[in-house]
């Protein structure tokens, strides 16, 4: 049945599709000259400021603001300003927005990472291109990457949420932790220290247990129920990501462990001063978000520039905050974490 | 013309065609040359009016984002043409790359991981078949609950902790490009397995078999065709091409998690049924399934470069699946509308006594 | 001429052949195993059913499963299946969610109907593409899915409801109870009895039946196949917008992935409850119990000290020991009968 009429016909299809493939690649290797050396290498005139947020997902409080500062900065350098992120806190989602991002031949990334080495190779490739790509909020490897804006030391963020705690519950008694994402690089390395405090210097509080809430309300109020029915006798419980404190303490005020559990972490005054001012939340920390954000977008501007190559004693002005120094490994501090309470929430709008 | 010997009428020899149409009606108007008619369409204009679409990097990204959807299209269509479905092969795939993931990580060589990600792919693809050859179950209602199984023994065995560190060969061999063109080396893979499924689709007797059943699986089974073993092996199948792909997606990502992958199943069935596979089974041609990956694949990688976001993307997709399920349905009807008696009426005329 | 004797037909004869086609009824068992389950549970940590809240969340967060699973059960009864369903929920919840900050001060009865409406229009546009094109609904469902959720994310942008931005009153019905069961239970419930009768008694709901065994007969036989499935479709996606109203009630904050996998978890629901996947049999009591057996499994499993990841897996193993269950059952039935006939 297969003469040689249905061969030939097959064989042309194939050749169709084939020359359509071919014919893509080849017209794509042509203007090699103009497009492919991307990035921020426009010889002609003014550097490439396009610079695009990538926090780590959309829908996050806390990265509108950040991104919402790093617009201001940017709009007053006459850049370019763009945000885009994955629904999900996931490394993959992420990975397919810098790729995008690479074709498009943007001039600088500030990336708030899902994972400290699974983002890498796409990152790799940006830089390849000529992208400058800055971390802010969660860092990757310092390989991969030309600078990192740290909001406060790790330390300094570990040890205030264990000193609220512990000052909330007496000192001792049964505390949990509810995070974001299980890889992102900033929660793993404020676990960790939090744990090293508590069993040095708070030897009566026990840790229990450490949920996931994935920065999603939904899943952070199903965990916070879960937590609160597995441990009858939990005390306390510690969220350092806004969506997860916000989301427990909303389960809090309706439930009838108000006021018997504490719960503290960081959070955004605008999403807990409800439950500040009823009392479900006695205090909780954090830094100013859309300063790191205008930070960072100052930092890219001046790689992009060439004002700063990355290497420690670097200087550069950003607007309103002054100047700022680059630390070893690339880094530079944004400042100290500040605890809001029922005093102080009024003050603050973000 | 001779005459008859009997009646003395002029007796005429018949001549019967090969085919019902010409040659190049079969070939231009069909399901399959609508698809690459349409995938062309979509290049050249993407080419003309996208900022940077013809640049290099696109096209490699594009093929290495569209390869485990490549993959899975080659025995998702043998599956389909045989009229059942299988919806579990993205959870096969985060299955596979789970293993591949915690095996390496407590020590195994990467390469022996892989092999076994492979075994256990194929055997998730038996189970399935086994479900639904052996106990009869409608492989709908089998799929979907593999789908909720293995994609929750992905997420238990490794939680929501993702595993990063692989050798570096192979993270770079996913990625890496033939010479100095744009397209992926995987490509090279990807054609050997698209060459062996076409050939046994087309040009075997097990691939009629395929067919035949589609058609109607009871006339199959009396015809000789063993129906059973058939779908069981296609069914594996399915298993060990998913795991080859969940094996590349980890690779070129290089992150194994519990949760890669997810949905990829919705955008395998799109593509096939866009490239012209009929979902009631029976009628399908892989050249049409490649295109329709390509084509969703070109249209998702232009519209993103035009900063159009994703979720515009997501509605054009489940437009277009729509759209070509209802078309089919659609020219049927209007078929049978124009061929039913009492259409179109021809006259015949009365044989010269 | 020989004359048979009957046992006599009292009330009681009557009510003992009731109970035992009761105590066989595949409901009874998921209903008994879900008894096991809770009870295992509380025997484990007696705060799961003993304490105000784990009472409350045991009633209350299967609730907007129930319904979802309660408008599955009528499609796949029809020989169909709604895979849109998670869609049509995430932009109900969002609708809600968009009303009260742009119509401050709507009455929340508004509300509810508004997101009934919006859900019933989406279950419409599948149904009329079902019904009309003769299209397998698997298709087109999967489409939608990918359509409608692709709207919800072009609408919702980076955006999010916060629980401020809905009324107090509103959330508050999320977790008021009356008499110790949550409001959202009682409507649920109530929905659930009004779907009961409806496919028990009344024409219509039998002819779902009908349909779903055996279409060609039933359009032969002179049933308005195509009028009767696209109902099914119109009820599954109203229910699914009552769900997503329902949603926004309980957690307050909507994001544009609210309901995403949702509708396996319907199916799944359904099929643990006894529907049978290829249609004409089970009922929405059976889905309604599933939904709470599944999620109270889910609930349970850390509580017995299994890791809560591993939730997917057991509802991967629930769904295919219901269905290889159904079968073996079939096949009893159908070598019962057979030798009856040949006897």
């Amino acid at each position: 049945m297969f003469n040689s009429i249905t061969r030939r016909s097959g064989a042309i299809v194939a050749l169709a599709v084939g020359l359509t493939l071919v014919a893509s690649g080849c017209t794509a290797q042509a203007p090699e000259g103009s497009g492919s050396t991307g990035g921020g290498s426009d010889a002609s005139g003014d550097a490439n400021l396009a610079i695009t947020f990538v926090p780590k997902n959309l829908g996050n409080a806390y990265f509108d603001t950040s991104d919402a500062g790093g617009k201001e900065a940017i709009d007053e350098f006459g850049g370019t300003y763009d945000e885009q992120a994955p629904a999900e806190g996931t490394p993959d989602g992420q990975v397919s927005f810098i790729n995008t991002l690479t074709q498009q031949g943007v001039g600088g990334l500030a990336v708030s990472a899902n994972d400290p080495t699974a983002i890498c190779d796409a990152i790799n490739e940006a830089r390849d291109a000529g992208i400058k790509v800055v971390t802010f909020d969660s860092d990757t490897s310092p390989d991969c990457r030309d600078l990192y804006i740290n909001q406060a030391t790790s330390e300094g963020i570990a040890k205030i949420q264990v000193d609220l705690i512990a000052e909330q519950i007496g000192d001792k008694g049964q505390v949990a932790i509810l995070s974001a994402t299980a890889n992102a690089t900033n929660q793993n390395a404020w676990i960790e220290l939090m744990e090293a405090d508590i069993k040095e210097n708070h030897p009566d509080i026990e840790l229990v247990d450490t949920v996931y809430g994935d920065d999603d309300d939904q899943t952070s109020f199903d965990k916070t129920a879960a937590l609160l029915q597995t441990y009858p006798d939990l005390k306390g419980i510690i969220s350092p990501t806004t969506v997860g404190i916000a989301a427990a303490a909303r389960y809090l005020q309706t439930s009838d462990y108000k006021g018997k559990v504490a719960l503290t972490g960081l959070g955004t005054p605008n999403q807990m001063r409800d439950y500040v001012e009823d009392e479900t939340v006695t205090a909780f920390a954090l830094w100013n978000p859309a300063d790191l954000g205008y930070l960072a977008a100052y930092a890219t501007k001046a790689l992009i520039e060439g004002e700063i190559t990355g290497a420690e004693g670097d200087t550069f002005e950003a607007g309103k905050l002054g100047s700022y120094t680059v630390d070893a490994d690339a880094t530079v501090l944004l400042g100290d974490p500040y605890t809001f309470n029922a005093e102080n929430i009024g003050d603050f709008d973000f | 013309m001779t005459e008859s010997a009997i009646t003395g009428a002029p007796t005429t020899v018949r001549t019967y065609k090969n085919y019902g149409r010409p040659l190049w009606r079969r070939l231009l108007i069909s399901r399959e040359a609508a698809v690459i008619g349409g995938l062309i369409l979509v290049v050249i204009v993407a080419n003309a009016t996208v900022y940077r679409f013809g640049t290099p990097i696109t096209l490699n990204y594009l093929l290495l984002d569209i390869m485990p959807i490549l993959f899975i299209a080659l025995p998702m269509t043998l599956i389909i043409v045989t009229g059942e479905i299988d919806l579990s092969v993205a959870s096969t795939m985060g299955l596979s790359s789970v293993i591949l993931g915690t095996l390496h990580e407590g020590g195994m060589p990467i390469e022996l991981a892989g092999i076994i990600a492979l075994i256990v792919g194929t055997l998730a693809g038996a189970l399935n078949g086994f479900l639904v050859t052996v106990v009869g179950l409608p492989s709908l209602a089998v799929t979907i609950g593999t789908l909720a199984l293995y994609r929750g023994l992905a997420v238990g065995l490794l939680g929501t902790k993702a595993v990063t560190e692989f050798t570096e060969f192979w993270t770079d061999l996913a990625k890496s490009k033939i010479g100095d063109t744009s397209i992926p080396s995987v490509t090279i893979l990807f054609v050997i397995l698209a060459i062996a499924f076409a050939i046994l689709l087309h040009f075997t007797p097990f691939g009629r078999g395929i067919f035949a059943i589609g058609l109607n699986d009871e006339a199959a089974r009396f015809s000789g065709i063993r129906v059973e073993r058939t779908k069981f092996i296609l069914f594996m199948l399915s298993g060990v091409i998913s795991a080859l792909a969940g094996i590349y997606y980890t690779l070129r990502f290089g992150t194994a998690r519990g949760d890669n992958a997810t949905g990829l199943e919705l955008s395998v069935i799109a593509a096939v049924l866009l490239g012209g596979v009929s979902i009631f089974g029976g009628r399908g041609a892989l050249h049409g399934v490649i295109a329709g990956v390509l084509l969703i694949g070109a249209l998702g990688s232009a519209l993103r470069l035009a900063s159009i976001t994703s979720d515009v993307i997501n509605i054009i997709t489940g437009v277009l699946l729509v759209l070509s399920v209802v078309s089919t349905s659609f020219l049927t009807w209007l078929h049978k509308k124009r061929t039913k008696p009492g259409g179109k009426k021809t006259v015949i005329p009365a044989a010269k006594g | 001429m020989t004359t048979l004797i009957t046992p006599p037909d009292t009330a009681g004869a009557r009510v003992l052949r009731g109970f035992g086609g009761f105590a066989r009824a595949r409901e009874t068992g998921i209903l008994i195993a879900l008894v096991l389950v809770i009870a295992i549970a509380t025997i484990k940590n007696p705060n799961f059913l003993f304490s105000n809240d784990g009472f409350r969340d045991l009633l209350l967060t299967p609730s907007i499963l129930m319904l979802v699973a309660v408008g599955q059960a009528v499609v796949i009864i029809t020989r169909s299946v709604d895979l849109s369903v998670g869609s049509t929920l995430g932009l109900t919840a969002y609708l809600t969610g968009r009303l009260f900050i742009d119509f401050p001060g709507i009455p929340i009865i508004v509300v509810f109907l508004a997101g009934i409406a919006l859900g019933a229009f989406l279950g419409l546009i599948n149904g009329a593409l079902i019904a009309f094109a003769k299209v397998p609904a698997l298709v087109i469902t999967l489409g939608t899915l990918y359509a409608y959720r692709g709207i919800n994310v072009l609408w919702t942008g980076s955006d999010r409801i916060n629980a401020s931005d809905v009324p107090k009153p509103f959330l508050a019905l999320g977790t008021q109870t009356i008499l110790f069961i949550p409001v959202l239970t009682i409507i649920a419930v109530v929905v659930l009895i009004a779907a009961g009768w409806y496919m028990r008694n009344l024409r219509g709901g039998r002819e779902l039946y009908a349909i779903g065994s055996d279409p060609a007969a039933a359009h032969l036989y002179g049933l308005k196949v195509t009028q009767r499935v696209l109902v099914a479709f119109v009820v599954c996606g109203a229910l699914a917008g009552l769900a997503g109203v329902l949603t926004t009630a309980r957690y307050g904050t909507v994001n544009s992935q609210v309901g995403s996998g949702f509708e396996l978890d319907a199916v799944a629901a359904a099929v643990i409850g006894g529907v049978a996947i290829f249609g004409g049999s089970g009922t929405v009591w059976g889905a309604a119990i599933g939904a709470y057996l599944l999620l109270t499994i889910n609930r349970a499993l850390p509580i017995l000290g299994v890791e809560d990841f591993w939730q997917r897996a057991v509802v991967g193993v629930l769904i295919i020991g219901a269905i290889v269950l159904d079968r073996v059952l079939a096949l009893r039935t159908a070598r019962k009968l057979v030798e009856a006939r040949d006897k």
